[in-house]
Formats: structure tokens, C-alpha cells, sequence
């Protein structure tokens, strides 16, 4: 069995804990082919719930982890719990860039991204009923040297491989769960939208830059103009310095709306997570499916070995007719051997239809946890989005009016910068 | 009809000249209707946190996220209202004022043997004396304008007349009778002719009036082309030496260059950025787009995903919009003022030209009056002595008794007894070089082209100096002055 769900034990349970990767560094270190190389470590803090409600404030336990060993800690989720939707670590590597932005790990904007990222990660494990009572979350959470050796021990790599291999695996199933085949649907529309809406989002992003930038060359020629000027000089400088300031700005908006990706950017994996529970329930039932079929033939063999009646075509049966019936020893000792794989083939099936029926549960309750978190999570990003755009735009308006309250000057001039 | 600087006008009431404002400045008035309009601005912030109550900062409580609160939050968001205070026309500060009212409008196809072409409706109404009737309506093309332009500029050189539109379209590349470039082009038409009605001294100009009133305007083509060639005759005869100007017009000059300069910067910039902003759209467009998409395969997220998709695509519109604000409003604008620059270098052009032919003319003198040590002045008047009196400027009236009110030339037009140079008429031949002269230098003070009537009494004693001073053998300059005089007058 693949499950392997250690007991919840009540002070062990990462849920009671508060949680958070405070900071971020870097190390130098060898890795395994021995090359030197930098890497950055996070720092993840824990401190007891309980310890917080009761108004004491403890030094909060700390250890340093890095990325890699995030990624194993959710390897081992994925292959131990199959029927939970796990939630998905912060990239790999930068992708969906817009130009500006450094598609540098080492970059201190990303690492920064990726420090909450990780914290958002542990945030959603240690809150979730059934992955926060793993025993190697909470080593993970508290240990820090000996920890990769307690995972490794569990024997999880095995089973990670075959996990792979059938994820990508193409069989064909006959009677699947409607609901899952409708859930992988979804998933697959799911990462369609959010990777289509990510790519826009960039092209919009880098269109925008362009915009900024060629309205900070206004802030110079305008600066220029403003010294052969009298009257309209006062104006036109002060127009140049909000042309300069508004180019500028762009960055900090498109930084703004980096956050808003990265919610994206969580529910883009997030769908591969859950298409990952369908694929395991296609699994299980094909497994069971295939254990079923190869059952009845055993026991059609049985019974055409014990009757004499041959109902389908078979070698047996051909070789029989051409070269003369099988001795009766030879009969017994087949049939016998028939018996006892019918027997082991019966308590496969009872088994896969168990590990079916128990995945398809789990899943399903969980699928309608994962549904109901993402209906909240996107709407709260899609207003803060839409709310971060209203402020901007208002930052932007807001430096305007001190242009047109200047001093009095040409019309010219009000016309002209009024288009802004 | 003629103009003069003492006539006080009737549309300015009894302000003296010198604290009229020209239309083409800011003045006060527009200060005070900015400081007039209210703009509203109503600053709310939304706090929406994971848990906290979210409120606005009037107090009012905003339900935690649910689908009905998204709608209502957006709602409760107001944006600054913003006043289309500053785009209006400059000309309403004087419209207690004006008594001259000037439209353009109505454009119509016409189709001849001959040739196509499209005519604007000219509608007046004015109180004026000068016109006969209140209101007249004409109808009038391009060429028409263009020969009112240039009766303007002929007439009153040293007045910076409004640019028009271009004149020539490529035939490929614009179609001249799209809606769009006609449109263009009647706007700013319109604004050419309100310009010359608000000016002070050039909507009293009888060339005005007639294209203003004339049923059919009698444009003597012919005398039109030949003025154009005996200008550029002009220019290429005129063979003189650039002559350093004075320090004004050097700065004058200089700005223009730098103004001119700046203003093709920002034109092409603000071509760049519409570009960029066209592409930019595009972009936006399709960004929006894949929410409505998405939208489409969820349940609960529908709405807020649907409603950033229509925002999405409310930007989009009022980018368009800004865009072509930007390319209808601000790039003609930017456009005039360089064709106005231009029409400012021909002054300077012209003023320069007057310099040097006028101290060619000194120099010339004294080399005569040095070579030739006989008093001229016992001999017999000549046939030149009109053309002597002509080129004698005196800056203050001339007594009675001065020789230049003896004879009454043909076409000189001056008016005895009432001071030189002052009551000529414009069109008079070498006086005009002499006025262009001094309203020229008087102009130099004033930036922009800005055209305060100049208080033409007063000439810098330079000038006056040399203008006092006898001249002395001129018959040499003759006849290019004979030209000069045929080509100019009208």
C-alpha cells in the first residue's frame, strides 16, 4: 500500500506551529559532483501556537533550508499522499518574464519572491487536515541536519519513479469516475488559462514599459525648451520633472504586479497538482480493471482445464487437439497452480478495489477543498489586482494637478499638456 | 480703408492699445476660470484584507469578498471626475469683447470639367461699421484662403499672420477628399480665420473684408503669381551681404531656431509614444480577451473574472480615445506653431533684407558723396528728385516749409502735414521698406510673435541717425527701386 499515514500525534502536528521563512542567504558549498557552488538558503522559523495564545514569546526555533530540499520534501508528499491536491512550491527557474525583469536566480527581487513563495508553501501544508500530521513535514520543520537521511529512509524514491512513469503513461480505461474525468478537464482548462493569461500579462507588461520610458524623453526636451522660455518656463520645467518621474514609475508598478502573478502563477501549478490526482485515479482503476480481467481469465482457464469445454480459442486448447490431451498429473498440478493464482488474483482485487474506492474518496473530498480554496484565493487576487490598478492610476492623476494650477502661461501650453 | 495706431477700435472699447490682450496670450482671465472649476475628487481607499473587515474611509462597512460585495466595491470606488477645464477655446476670454464672429464650416464637393474641389461655408456676423450688412454667408475654397493669407502678409509684412494648413497633399499617400483630412483641414482653417478676426489690427485689413463679404472673390490670380515671382527675384537679385543684426533680432532668430527645434522633438516623440501606445492596445486587447476565455469554464469565479475582462476592455476604449486625442488635438497644435515659426523667419528674412539694402544704399551714398564733392542741391530738380524725397525719412513731422511736401508724386500717397512716414499707406513703395523697418525693430521686444500694435512714434536713435542724414546720390538704386515699388504695390 502506498499510504502510509503516520498517526496524528497532537504535539507533534504542524498545524498547532506558526510558521514563517523569515530570511534569505547565500552559501558557498560543494555539491555532489564536488564544484563549487553559491546557493541561498532560507530561513524557516517555528514557534508553538500555543506558546503565542498564552501571550509568552519564545525565541522561535530556526534552521536554515534551501530550495532543493523544499522540492524533496514535496516529492515525498506527492508519492505518499496521491489523493491530496499538494500545493505547489514557487518556480524553479524565472519564467513568464517581461524583458526588464531578470530571469536571474541570484537576482534579490527573485530570491525575495521566491522567499514568500516558500513560506506561502509550508503556510498551505501545515494547514491542511491531512498533510500537516506527516511525521517528516514536522522533522522537516524542526530538524535540521539528519532530516534528508529520515526521508530517504522511507523508501519514498521508489515509488516517486513509478509515479512518474505512469503519470506520463498512456492506458486506457474503461470505467473511469465521470467526476475525475470532469476534474481533469478542468485541470487542463485551468493551466491552459492561467499560462495563456500569464504570457499576455507579460506582453501587455513590456508594451507598458515602452509606453513609460519613450514619455521620459519628454523630460528632457521639455527641460531644454523650459531655458529659452520666460513665462512658460516655470511650466515646462515642472512638466519635464513629471515626465521624468512618470517614466520611473513604471517599475515599481510592473513590480506591483509581479505579486499578482505569482498568485497566478501558484494556481498554474496548482493544476498540474490536481491533474495529477485524476491521472492517480485512472491509475488506480486501470490497475484494478486489468487485475479484474486478469482474474476472470484465470478462472476461465480453470474452468476450461476442469470441464474439458473449450469456450474460446486457445493454444491449449489447439495443442491439445494436435498433439493429444496432457497427461492427468499434468492437469492436477495446473489446476492447482490455476487455484492459487485465482486465490492471490482475488485478493488483488479486493485490494485495488479497496485502494480505488479509498483513493476516489479522499480525492473527491479533497478536490472539493482545492476547489473551494481556489474560488477564494483568485477572487481576493483578481480585486486586489483591480484595486492596485485603481491606485496607481490615481498616483499617476494625483502628480498632474500640479501642472495645471501653475502660474499663468500661454494656452498653448494647457493644450498641450493637458492630453497627458 | 486704412490702418493706422492712433484709431482706437471698436471692439476693444476705450482700453488703450497697450493693455489690450492679444488672443494669442495667456492673460489673467484663464487663471481665473481654472481657479473657478470645481474638481471633484473623491479619494476612498478599499482595505481588503484575507479575514479583516474591509471599510471605507468613510466608515461604511464593505462585506468580506462574496459575489455581490465585488460589484459593490468596484462601485463604491470613485475616481476623480475630470473637468474638461483646460481644453477650451482661448478666444472666450475676449468674447465680451469681440464684435467680429467668424466660422468655417459645412464642407461640400464640388465637381467641374476642370477639376474637383471641396468649399467651406464662411459665416460672419459683426456690428462693425466696416461691413455693410450684420451677417454674410460665403462660400470659399483652400485657394481662397490662400489668397487671403497672402494679401495679408503683402499688406502688413511685419504682422505675424496665422499659418494655414498645408497647401499640398501627396496625391498617394493622403486622400484630400477623406472625411478625416477634411475635417482636419476645416478646423484649422476655422482657426486661421478666427485668428485674423481677433487680431487687433489685421481683421480691420480691407482684403478680410472683402473675402468675408465678396460674393465671388475677384482674386486677380495673375498679379498674385507675379508678386510670388518678383519676391523671389528679390531674394535671388537682391545679392546682398548678410549684414550682422542687431542684438534683439539675433536673439529673436535664435530662439526661433531653438523653439523650432524643440517642437520637431516633441512631435516626433509624441509620434514614437502613439506608436507604442497603438501596440501596447493591441496587447491589451488580447490580454482581456483571456479572461472573458477563462471566465467561461469556472463557476463561482465567473463574475470576477468576467469583470476584469470588461474593465480591461473600458481601458482599451479610452485608450483609443487618448490616442486619438492625442493625434487630433495635441499634433495639429504642435504643427501650427511650426508653421508659424516659419512665417516668423520670413519677417526676420524680410527685416534683415530692408537692413541690408538699406545700409548698402548708406554705404553707396557715402562712396558718392566722397567721390563727387559737388553740391547737388543747386542743380535744377531732376526726375529723380521724387525718388530723393522718397527715400528721405524723417522720424518726426516735417515742417511745411521741407522740400518733400513740394511735389505730390503719383502714387506716393502721403498726406501733407501730418508727419512723415506714419500716414503712408502700407502698400506705398519704399515707405513700406521704411515702416517694415521700424515696426520691425519695435517688434523684436516682443517674444512669440506676439504682436502688440507697436507705438510707431518711437525709432531707435540709430536708425534715426542715419535716417536724418541727407542721403546723397541715389540714382543708382534707382531702378531696383522702381521694381521694388511695382512688385510690392498691389
Amino acid at each position: 500500500m502506498l499510504c502510509d499515514v503516520t498517526a496524528p500525534v497532537a504535539d507533534e502536528a504542524s498545524a498547532l506551529m506558526e510558521i514563517c521563512v523569515a530570511e534569505a542567504e547565500k552559501r558557498n558549498g560543494r555539491n555532489t559532483v564536488n564544484m563549487q557552488e553559491t546557493f541561498t538558503v532560507y530561513l524557516v522559523e517555528t514557534r508553538p501556537m500555543d506558546a503565542v495564545a498564552e501571550g509568552r514569546n519564545p525565541a522561535p526555533d530556526s534552521l536554515w533550508r534551501r530550495y532543493s530540499e523544499f522540492e524533496l520534501l514535496r516529492n515525498y508528499l506527492l508519492v505518499t499522499y496521491p489523493y491530496i491536491v499538494v500545493p505547489p512550491l514557487p518556480e524553479k527557474r524565472a519564467e513568464f518574464v517581461w524583458h526588464k525583469l531578470s530571469a536571474d536566480n541570484m537576482d534579490p527581487d527573485f530570491v525575495e519572491r521566491r522567499r514568500i513563495g516558500l513560506e506561502n508553501f509550508l503556510l498551505r501544508v501545515a494547514s491542511h487536515p491531512v498533510l500537516s500530521n506527516d511525521k517528516i513535514l514536522h522533522h522537516f520543520l524542526t530538524e535540521e541536519h539528519g532530516w534528508k537521511e529520515v526521508v530517504y529512509e522511507t523508501g519514498f524514491q521508489a515509488k516517486a519513479d513509478s509515479r512518474l512513469r505512469a503519470l506520463s503513461a498512456t492506458f486506457r480505461v474503461r470505467n473511469p469516475d465521470k467526476r475525475f474525468m470532469e476534474m481533469k478537464h478542468y485541470s487542463d482548462e485551468l493551466q491552459s488559462h492561467t499560462s495563456q493569461l500569464l504570457r499576455a500579462r507579460v506582453r501587455v507588461a513590456d508594451r507598458l514599459y515602452g509606453v513609460y520610458k519613450v514619455h521620459g524623453n519628454y523630460g528632457r526636451v521639455f527641460s531644454e525648451w523650459s531655458a529659452v522660455e520666460k513665462e512658460m518656463g516655470d511650466g515646462l520645467q515642472s512638466a519635464g520633472h513629471h515626465m521624468d518621474a512618470f517614466a520611473a514609475s513604471i517599475d515599481d508598478i510592473l513590480e506591483e504586479e509581479e505579486h499578482y502573478a505569482d498568485q497566478l502563477k501558484e494556481y498554474l501549478f496548482y493544476a498540474e497538482a490536481l491533474r495529477a490526482v485524476c491521472r492517480k485515479h485512472e491509475l488506480t482503476q486501470f490497475e484494478l480493471e486489468m487485475a479484474s480481467q486478469d482474474l476472470v481469465s484465470k478462472k476461465q482457464q480453470h474452468e476450461e482445464i476442469a470441464t474439458g469445454i473449450v469456450r474460446t480459442f486457445s493454444f491449449k486448447g489447439m495443442t491439445n487437439k494436435l498433439f493429444g490431451q496432457e497427461a492427468p498429473e499434468q492437469r492436477e498440478a495446473r489446476l492447482k497452480l490455476l487455484e492459487e493464482l485465482i486465490a492471490e488474483g482475488e485478493e488483488t482485487v479486493k485490494e485495488k478495489t479497496v485502494e480505488c474506492e479509498e483513493h476516489v474518496d479522499r480525492a473527491w473530498v479533497d478536490m472539493q477543498r482545492f476547489k473551494e480554496q481556489k474560488d477564494k484565493d483568485l477572487r481576493e487576487a483578481l480585486i486586489n489586482y483591480a484595486v492596485m490598478q485603481i491606485s496607481m492610476c490615481k498616483k499617476v492623476r494625483s502628480s498632474r494637478p500640479a501642472l495645471r494650477r501653475g502660474p499663468s502661461d500661454s494656452s498653448g501650453r494647457v493644450i498641450i499638456l493637458s492630453s497627458f | 480703408m486704412s490702418v493706422t495706431a492712433q484709431r482706437c477700435m471698436a471692439s476693444s472699447g476705450q482700453k488703450p492699445i497697450a493693455e489690450i490682450l492679444h488672443p494669442l496670450s495667456g492673460g489673467g482671465d484663464e487663471q481665473q476660470q481654472q481657479q473657478q472649476q470645481q474638481q471633484l475628487s473623491v479619494t476612498v481607499s478599499v482595505v481588503v484584507g484575507g479575514d479583516k473587515e474591509a471599510s471605507l474611509t468613510n466608515g461604511a462597512p464593505v462585506e468580506t469578498p462574496s459575489p455581490a460585495s465585488t460589484s459593490s466595491l468596484f462601485n463604491r470606488l470613485q475616481l476623480d471626475d475630470d473637468p474638461e477645464a483646460d481644453v477650451r477655446d482661448p478666444y472666450t476670454e475676449t468674447a465680451e469683447t469681440r464684435d467680429l464672429f467668424v466660422t468655417v464650416d459645412d464642407p461640400k464637393k464640388h465637381v467641374s470639367t476642370m477639376e474637383t474641389y471641396i468649399t467651406y461655408r464662411v459665416s460672419t456676423k459683426t456690428s462693425r461699421v466696416e461691413f455693410d450688412l450684420p451677417e454674410y454667408c460665403v462660400r470659399r475654397r483652400y485657394q481662397d484662403f490662400d489668397w487671403l493669407r497672402m494679401k495679408l502678409e503683402d499688406s502688413q509684412p511685419t504682422h505675424l499672420i496665422p499659418p494655414l494648413p498645408e497647401k499640398f497633399v501627396m496625391k498617394g499617400v493622403v486622400d484630400r477628399f477623406s472625411e478625416e483630412f477634411v475635417e482636419t483641414r476645416m478646423k484649422a482653417l476655422d482657426k486661421f480665420l478666427k485668428r485674423v478676426a481677433d487680431h487687433p489690427v489685421l481683421s480691420f485689413n480691407p482684403h478680410l473684408n472683402a473675402f468675408l463679404t465678396a460674393k465671388d472673390l475677384n482674386k486677380r490670380q495673375g498679379l498674385a503669381l507675379l508678386t510670388k515671382v518678383g519676391e523671389s527675384v528679390k531674394h535671388v537679385a537682391g545679392g546682398y551681404k548678410l549684414r550682422p543684426r542687431p542684438a534683439e533680432f539675433c536673439a529673436m532668430g535664435e530662439y526661433l531656431d531653438t523653439f523650432n527645434q524643440k517642437l520637431g522633438t516633441i512631435d516626433r516623440i509624441a509620434q514614437r509614444i502613439l506608436k507604442e501606445q497603438s501596440e501596447y492596445l493591441t496587447e491589451l486587447r488580447e490580454y482581456g480577451t483571456v479572461y472573458s476565455s477563462w471566465a467561461a469554464s469556472e463557476e463561482e469565479l465567473r463574475r470576477p473574472l468576467e469583470g476584469v475582462g470588461g474593465c480591461v476592455a473600458t481601458c482599451c476604449g479610452a485608450l483609443d480615445d487618448l490616442g486619438d486625442g492625442m493625434s487630433q488635438d495635441f499634433l495639429p497644435v504642435l504643427r501650427e506653431y511650426v508653421l508659424y515659426v516659419e512665417s516668423m523667419k520670413n519677417v526676420l528674412r524680410k527685416r534683415d533684407q530692408s537692413q541690408a539694402e538699406y545700409e548698402g544704399r548708406l554705404e553707396a551714398a557715402i562712396l558718392r558723396k566722397q567721390e563727387d564733392r559737388t553740391p547737388h542741391l543747386l542743380d535744377p530738380p531732376t526726375p529723380l528728385a521724387p525718388l530723393r524725397r522718397r527715400t528721405m525719412l524723417p522720424e518726426r513731422p516735417c515742417s511745411r516749409s521741407c522740400l518733400c511736401f513740394s511735389v505730390d508724386a503719383g502714387g506716393g500717397g502721403e498726406m501733407p502735414g501730418q508727419g512723415g512716414v506714419f500716414q503712408r499707406r502700407p502698400e506705398g513703395g519704399l515707405g513700406a521698406l521704411a515702416e517694415q523697418q521700424e515696426t520691425g525693430l519695435q517688434t523684436a521686444s516682443h517674444r512669440h510673435g506676439r504682436q502688440e500694435h507697436p507705438p510707431l512714434r518711437k525709432v531707435p536713435s540709430s536708425v534715426g541717425v542715419a535716417l536724418n542724414r541727407p542721403p546723397g546720390q541715389t540714382g543708382r538704386g534707382q531702378n531696383a527701386r522702381d521694381e521694388l515699388k511695382h512688385l510690392i504695390a498691389a
